[in-house]
């Protein structure tokens, strides 16, 4: 099987601009991107017929090696039909973002973000158990001997924080709430570090 | 006549429902029971399928009358026959579920009439794909079912539906250009589509060539099958999709990516050169899935996680490429398909009840409505593989294929899938602990409406709110039950189920009722000894 270089170049290129602008953010680009892939495969498909023959119309004097091979262009109607119908189906979409946002970019999965947020600490599973199990949890004594109130917000980070006086702690030049300091030593919080905005463990892909 | 030459009905009756529903699209009613009339019939002529196949009669339709490998056949066989009746069932149940949803709303002209057209269109391009026996026509059906998944997946055109639709028809539409690139490249090394013709000419090309076209057909469809490292779409899509269009997704769309995988395996490739890739891609789908559930706090989030990492054991049973995994892997795909699509129906049922499909949202339901606690409970029981279930029964059949074949990769799956049922049981516990179990007062962000219900109130189905709304129809907690049945009459009949699988797995791996049931008595089969006799 010959086949046409000029093709393959002319499929090369629209790979890499397709690839290229299925990564943008920006849904019109990315909607171009894929009509140039769904084009470059369709002369791919071209490719695998080998090169130019007669036209498949049979002929009783033709020999058989001479017609074109006419498999792969009813595949390339078939997918261009196809691509034909998502295009318009995308285009539909990106008016829609664009009458719902007034914006031509991919939106951000905001459930996906929350649960990315959320510290690996979960109060009802983790917190150590302060006073729950006892038959009149209203207020009663620490191990320590102070009081220890049965609300959840305020032994959420009992380890350390049991020690201070108050319910604040000074972390880093800041004055927080105790709960909050909990949270910052979490990995996955978003306030590990303010400047390090990256994936978090849980998140899954943004 | 053989009943199996009726087989193209299947995706016929379908296509005519859609063309008549969209004509009816102004008469609401006329069109459900268009809708539901046809999709009964087609699943009774597919349980005829599953009668003929059942005791290993392979049946290769041609249609328009050019033969096998020029034209395009469909085949039944087990495996495909048994795929589609379990698909259709599903469909049907959540044709009703969400009929009943639409009555109950009361949205007579909305724009949903769209829904019945779309639906059955979906389920034409689902049995397309299950029957194809050629190559280029799986593509068609899966372009079928993905066109008709876009236009449901975005019902309504809300934001959120948008926002993960755009993701959903990106990924799609590129898993469908590495689909037809493979396809192209198949055929220009082996100048046909025909399944069972490439089956035999395939394994006349040198290896470098074979494995390219294999990793080819299997990255296609393992971003389809939402296999581990492809499968990131899909957690982020289904749940915004409306209730009934998502319990669908989940068992349908995913299962036939993992059909067309064990086709390519047992059909076109099976020699045993990627088995050891698949099985780390399973262990991992497994454990990473199943991890990712673990973090959700909303409910379809989190069974979008636990449906990716239960693909896992599917591609378990595949990579274990014995007939014993085989059969677990097609036992499994039919219980799964059951399972998660009914447990996707309760949270419906609880998103309707609750107020929210978040578990910090909810609280009391099982008081509040025991049927929804019962609906809840014995699906996600059998789903974490609790003895008696049938997902137990898969497990077990998956776990045995790997101590059989006894690698330490083939141990390190069977300890990874015993994990991965526990961790599955966690996250049920933890969703049935929150939304059925404590009460509304202990929910984190409780919700208004649980908590105003008073507790002495009259809430089984059919309980009404105010006048308008019915928040648990009976059709919709009716078409659950049924589908919820139907998982356990699969724990029920397990038996001759299995041995179905049994006889569909040693069927596919021995290739011959394949191939000469396509190409005629006369075709040789490369390697059918060695095949067949080793294994």
């Amino acid at each position: 099987m010959s086949v046409n270089l000029t093709l393959l170049i002319v499929m090369g290129a629209l790979y890499a601009c397709g690839i290229y602008l299925i990564l943008e953010r920006s849904l019109t680009r990315v909607l171009l991107g894929l009509m140039l892939l769904a084009n470059a495969t369709n002369l791919l498909i071209l490719a695998t017929g080998g090169y130019a023959g007669l036209a498949p119309l049979f002929a009783k004097d033709t020999p058989a090696q001479d017609y074109n091979d006419p498999l792969p262009q009813a595949l390339i109607l078939t997918s261009i039909v196809i691509s034909f119908a998502v295009t318009a189906f995308m285009l539909g979409i990106i008016y829609r973002t664009w009458v719902l946002a007034r914006q031509d970019d991919i939106q951000d999965d905001i459930e996906d973000l929350r649960v990315a947020e959320t510290p690996s600490f979960d109060a009802e599973d983790d917190a150590e158990v302060p006073a729950e199990t006892s038959e009149f949890p209203l207020t009663m004594l620490g191990s320590d001997g102070r009081n220890v109130s049965n609300h959840g917000a305020s032994v959420v980070g009992a380890g350390q924080e049991m020690d201070q006086p108050v319910a604040t702690l000074v972390a880093g030049g800041r004055e927080m709430p105790a709960e909050h300091a909990a949270a910052e030593e979490k990995p996955g919080s978003l306030n590990v570090d303010p400047h390090h905005v990256g994936p978090s463990p849980e998140g899954g892909g943004k | 006549m053989n009943i199996a030459s009726f087989a193209p009905l299947a995706v016929v009756l379908p296509i005519l429902g859609a063309a008549l529903t969209f004509l009816l699209i102004r008469h609401s009613r006329a069109q459900r029971a268009v809708s539901i009339a046809l999709l009964s019939l087609t699943l009774a002529l597919e349980c005829l399928l599953l009668a003929s196949a059942w005791n290993g009669g392979t049946a290769a339709v041609t249609i328009g009358g050019w033969l096998p490998p020029f034209g395009i056949v469909m085949v039944v066989d087990q495996f495909s026959s048994l795929m589609l009746v379990v698909s259709s069932a599903v469909s049907l149940a959540v044709l009703v579920y969400a009929t009943g949803q639409g009555m109950a709303d009361g949205d007579e002209d909305a724009p949903v009439s769209i829904f019945h057209p779309t639906y059955l269109i979906l389920v034409a391009g689902v049995s397309n794909a299950f029957l194809s026996g050629d190559l280029f026509n799986l593509y068609v059906g899966f372009e079928i079912l993905l066109t008709a998944s876009y236009v449901l997946m975005t019902l309504g055109g809300t934001g959120p539906r948008i926002r993960a639709g755009v993701t959903y028809v990106v990924v799609s539409v590129v898993s469908s250009v590495l689909f037809l690139i493979a396809i192209a490249m198949v055929y220009g090394a082996t100048g046909t589509v025909n399944m069972a013709d490439l089956a035999i000419k395939l394994g006349d090309l040198d290896q470098g060539t074979r494995t390219l076209l294999h990793v080819m057909l299997l990255v296609a469809f393992g971003i389809k099958a939402a296999v581990f490292p492809l499968s990131f779409w899909l957690p982020d899509s289904y749940p915004t999709a409306p209730a009934p269009v998502t319990a669908v997704f989940a068992g349908l769309l995913t299962k036939v990516g993992v059909y067309a995988m064990v086709r390519t395996e047992t059909l076109l490739f099976p020699g045993d050169t990627l088995n050891t890739p698949l099985m780390v891609v399973a262990l991992l789908t497994m454990v990473v899935g199943i991890l990712g559930a673990l973090a959700q706090s909303d409910i379809k989030r989190l069974l979008s996680f636990t449906l990716v990492s239960h693909i896992g054991y599917m591609v378990f049973g595949l990579a274990m490429s014995s007939a014993v995994g085989l059969a677990a892997a097609v036992f499994y795909v039919a219980h799964h398909i059951t399972i998660q699509t009914s447990l996707f129906m309760v949270t419906g049922l609880v998103e309707r009840r609750g107020g929210s499909s978040s578990v910090d949202r909810l609280g009391g339901l099982a008081k509040l409505s025991p049927v929804l606690g019962l609906l809840f409970f014995i699906p996600g029981m059998n789903l974490a593989g609790i003895p008696p279930f049938s997902g137990f029964l898969g497990k077990v059949g998956l776990l045995q294929a790997g101590v059989q074949l006894g690698t330490p990769l083939a141990y390190a799956l069977v300890i990874g899938g015993v994990v991965t049922s526990l961790l599955t049981l966690l996250a049920i516990a933890r969703v049935w602990n929150r939304a059925f179990w404590r009460r509304p007062t202990d929910a984190e962000h409780p919700d208004p409406v649980l908590l105003a219900t008073p507790a002495g109130r009259v809430s089984g189905p059919g309980a009404k709110v105010n006048n308008t709304v019915t928040l648990l129809p009976r059709t919709m907690v009716g078409s659950t039950a049924g589908l919820v049945v139907l998982g356990l009459a699969l724990t029920v009949f397990a038996g001759p189920l299995f041995s179905l699988s049994d006889r569909a797995a040693r069927d596919m791996l021995d290739r011959t009722p394949y191939i000469q049931s396509v190409l005629g008595d006369g075709a040789s089969v490369p390697g059918t000894t060695a095949v067949g006799g080793s294994r």
